[in-house]
This record gives structure tokens, sequence and C-alpha cells, in this order.
């Protein structure tokens, strides 16, 4: 039995790495939580969905139209919304994130309301693949592995990369990055795309998992929070660690203690979190920007 | 130094607001190619905030006046395409990204470097400047001692291959063999063909490697002139070198 709860949770917590993910990236640009972060995500899955359907085009189109239409929606949201404030604080800036989700959850129930619709998508749920006594459907299997992937390119990218390593030095210190000849505002705005097509991958294996409604992104957005405040809200790997954390934390709990109350286990982990070591498992002390 | 040195940089009449407070008023000097140019002045005199206004960093300034470097206006272009013209500034407080490391920090200086050749060329040019940073290079930046992150930061700056070099106040917080160190280090820096423009409080050390001085005061210009005619004014004397050879807040 333990296989198995540990492949349920690792699937599960592929989803939360990359929502973690997601918003550790723009955390540290902004110092602050994007809680718009899960309905960009579901908007973006939406525009799949109406691709799949109302446009009967194949899947590669209608994927590679979200992450795209993900892109501009995170570029537009930093550049249109957020940069414009004239007193960009902590509190005001989570009340643009707030504000926003508020407004795409409201444009997602008034287009395509709330009935719960069947995501087409190219890999099934319900075929199961066997692993000796672990038997895991290849939606998992595909989970596991692209979410993989991507994450390890989102890191060779940051590591590796001449924009990827100016992405990083615009999150510590946006002025120095400026003198340096780094375009930081752009930049800026090139995280928050990026943090939107991640959220957005996630998305689009959530959808075909669950159904689609405006409520898709929810769980995940929360869970994903609990896990970039278990790994280290400023640390990227923590908070992918800390999604697979939780993700195998809930299934152990969920298969061993009761399955009913398995959702309050990320607000648990919030909790001892936030008592014992506020920085995550893997963080290191908050530094305050200059 | 040449007969007719070319003029780099121009600041004509600036004058820089900071919120309702003046910090720069009708602000003029000229920087010759080649040259090292000191600018002196007292905490809070608006050395940093020339600098400042001379890389674009100030949103919206200079409100009035013009800046030109190699006869182009810079005034109000964005500070991305200042850095890109030739001017590279090591900031105030050295501002190194201390979670990288110190390659990386120094990659992010070769930003505007187009291809990987020059910025390996540029990295073996500071590596031979800072044999030190070659050593540290994989260690978190953050994790060096002042000294060696103030060289770091002029690597830094270094990386983009400037024809213009802005420093502010390099030597604050370093021990005394330190601060000879960075005043040899500049006087090196110009001797490779880079103009400097320095800002410093320690007057005495940064007269002795400058051609020209001038001095700010409650952001007005109040003395300029060449280095030695600085050294030999009895008022420039009187008013920062005394004050200053004292040890004042200066923790090293
Ligand atoms: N960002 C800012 N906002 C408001 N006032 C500032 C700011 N930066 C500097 N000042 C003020 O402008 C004046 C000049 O400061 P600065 O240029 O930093 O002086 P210096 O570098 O010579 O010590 C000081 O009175 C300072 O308090
Ligand atoms: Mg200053």
């Amino acid at each position: 039995m333990l296989p198995q709860v540990l492949a349920s949770g690792l699937s599960a917590g592929s989803i939360y790495a990359l929502m973690a993910l997601a918003l550790v990236i723009t955390y540290k640009t902004t110092e602050v939580p994007n809680f718009a972060q899960g309905d960009m995500a579901m908007v973006s899955a939406f525009i799949a969905y109406m691709f799949l359907t109302d446009f009967e085009t194949g899947f590669i189109f209608a994927f590679g139209v979200a992450l795209v239409f993900a892109f501009l929606l995170g570029v537009g949201f930093e550049g249109l919304l957020l940069r414009r404030m004239r007193k960009p604080t902590h509190l005001n800036l989570i009340i643009m994130t707030l504000g926003f989700t508020l407004a795409l959850f409201g444009f997602a129930g008034w287009k395509w309301g709330a009935d719960q619709r069947h995501f087409p998508f190219p890999i099934s749920a319900n075929e199961v693949i066997r692993f000796g006594s672990v038997s895991i459907s290849t939606l998992s299997v595909a989970t596991i592995l692209i979410a993989g992937i991507l994450m390890l390119l989102v890191f060779v990218f940051f590591r590796f990369t001449k924009l990827g390593v100016a992405m990083q030095a615009t999150q510590q210190d946006p002025i120095a990055a400026r003198i340096n000849g780094v375009p930081a505002r752009a930049v800026v705005g090139l995280t928050f795309g990026i943090s939107s097509v991640i959220g957005t991958v996630a998305a689009l294996l959530t959808a075909p998992l669950i159904t689609l409604d405006p409520t898709l992104m929810w769980d995940a957005l929360l869970k994903g929070f609990a896990a970039a405040v278990l790994g280290g809200l400023n640390t990227p790997v923590g908070a992918v660690l800390g999604g697979y954390l939780l993700g195998v934390i809930e299934n152990l709990f969920g298969a061993y203690v009761s399955v009913e109350f398995k959702s309050v286990v990320a607000f648990l982990i919030i909790v001892i979190v936030l008592w014992f070591k506020p920085s995550g498992l893997f963080g290191r002390h908050h530094e305050r920007k200059v | 130094m040449d007969k007719h040195p070319e003029v780099l940089l121009e600041v004509n009449a600036v004058e820089t607001w900071h919120g309702s407070l003046r910090a720069l008023s009708d602000v003029s000097l000229t920087v010759s190619e080649g040259s090292i140019t000191v600018i002196l002045g007292n905490n809070g005199a608006g050395k940093s905030t020339l600098l400042n206004t001379i890389l674009g960093v100030l949103e919206g300034q200079p409100k009035n006046g013009q800046i030109s470097f190699q006869g182009t206006r810079i005034d109000r272009m964005a500070t991305e395409r200042i850095v890109r013209s030739g001017i590279s500034y090591v900031p105030e407080g050295r501002r190194i990204f201390s979670g990288l490391t110190v390659r990386e920090n120094l990659k992010v200086g070769a930003y505007i470097q187009k291809d990987q050749f020059s910025t390996k060329k540029a990295l073996e040019r500071v590596y031979e400047f800072f044999p030190l940073l070659a050593e540290r290079q994989s260690q978190a930046a953050g994790t060096l001692s002042g000294g060696e992150q103030q060289m770091l930061a002029i690597g830094r700056a270094l990386m983009n291959g400037p024809r213009l070099l802005l420093l502010d106040e390099p030597s604050l917080g370093l021990a005394p063999i330190l601060v000879r160190q960075v005043f040899d280090i500049i006087s090196q820096i110009r001797d490779e063909g880079v103009t400097v423009l320095l800002v410093e409080q320690n007057a005495r050390m940064a007269l002795a490697v400058a051609d020209e001085g001038l001095v700010l005061d409650s952001g007005e210009l109040v003395a300029a002139g060449s280095a030695s005619d600085l050294v030999d004014n009895a008022e420039v004397e009187g008013l920062y070198m005394g004050a200053l050879s004292l040890p004042i807040n200066r923790e090293s």
C-alpha cells in the first residue's frame, strides 16, 4: 500500500510544486504572493477548452494558444495593473492581486458558467499502468513527467542563461540590475509571464483529472501556497520540494488517518511552519531588500 | 594629459528634486576624456544624487538642465540605454547581488555585451585586475568581506567595457590599507583608458589621484578647479579636508 500512496502523493505533489514554483518566482520579485495565480491559470485553461471544443483545433494548437495567452496575461497583469500603482506597498499589491482574481473569476462565470465541463485531453485519467504492485493512471504518469521536466527547464533557465541570471539579479535588487544595463522593467514583466505559464501547465494537467469550472484552481492555489510556505517562500527549489512533500504527506494522512480530514493537512502544515520555522524547511532567513 | 582634452561628459545647469526637496541646483561640470574628476562634499551635499541623475536612475529627473555624453543628450533617457552608451556605475553601498556567485555578479555586469566571446574577454580582464575574484568565483558574493565586495562592484562595472566609470564613495567603510588599494586601482583603470568620475568624502586621498575636483554643498557647486588648486585652496581645506581628516562615523 505504501508505494501506491507515495505514487499518488507524487502526482498530486507535482501540481502543488508547479503552483508553488509559480508563486515563488513572482514573490521573489514583488515580495507579495500573487493570489490571482490560480484564476489566471483557470482562465487560460478555459482558453484551451474554447479552442478544443468551439473551434475544434488540435491539442497542440489549443494548448499552445493557452500558454501564449497565459504569458501575455502575466505580462499584462504586471505592466498594466501592478506597475501603475502610485503606492505599491505590500498591502496594496496584495489587494490588487485579490481584485484581479475576483475579476477573472467573475469573467469566467459570466463567459463559461458554473457548469462542470469535461476537459478533453490526449491522455486518459482512467487508463492504468502497473509498476509491480503499484497501479497509476497514465494521466498521473504524464503529470509527474511533464511537471518534472518543466521545472527542470525553469531551473536550468534561471541558473545558466544570461537572462535567467539577470532575472535573479533583478529579483534581488532591481536598481542595481538596471545600472548594470539590465532592462529591469521588462524583466519583471517576464517573471510574471513565466510564472503564469507554469501555473497554466498545472491547470491543463488538473482540468482532465477533475472537471473544468471557474473553481478549477482554488485547491491547487491554496496547496501551492502551503507548499511554498512549507519549503520556503524565497527558495524556488525549496518550494518545489515543499510541493512534493505536501502531496505525499496529504496522501499518507488520507490513507492511514482520515480521508475526510485530508484537506486539513495543508492548513496544519502552514500553522506548524509559521510557528516553528517561518522561513520554511529549506529557506534561509529572510533578507530585506536595500 | 594632452593639451586639448575632449569633453566626454557635459552636465549643464542641472536641477534635481527628491519630491519637494531640491537636491541639486544649477550644477554644471565637464569631464574630459582620460581624466579622473572627483566630486567632494559633506554628507547630504547631493553627490550621490548627481551620479544618479547622470545615470538616469531617478524617475523624471533632472527636472531642468541637460546632460550630454560623447555629444549625445542622455538626460531623461532610460538607465539601460545610458549604460549601453558606455557609462558604468559603482553605486553607493556597492549593491552587489549577494545571493549570486561572484562569477554570476560579473556576468550580470556584462549584460550589454553582445556575445559570449566579449563577455569572456571582459571576465579575463577583470580577473587579471582582481585575482582574488578569480579565486572566489564560485562563492556567493554575500560571503565576501567588505573590501572584496568593493572589488567585485568595481569589477562588475568594468564588465561592460565602459568609457566612463562613475564611482560613489568606493573607500567608504574600508580599512586604510584597502582604501589605498582602491585608489591605486582607480588610477590604474584610468591608465587603461577609462575616464573616471569619482565621488568621495576622503578628500585628501581623492585629490591625490584626481586631475580635476569639484565641491558640492547643499546641492550647489561651491568650488571647482584642478586637483592641485583645490589642495591649495584654504577654503576647501577648512571646509572639507579639516573636517574629513577626522575619522567621522566610518566603520571598517
Ligand atoms: N530618495 C530620496 N528621497 C528623498 N530625499 C533624498 C533621497 N535621496 C537623497 N535625498 C536627500 O537629498 C540630499 C542629497 O542626498 P545625497 O545625494 O545622497 O547626498 P550625498 O551623496 O552627498 O551624501 C540629502 O538631503 C538627502 O537627504
Ligand atoms: Mg552619497
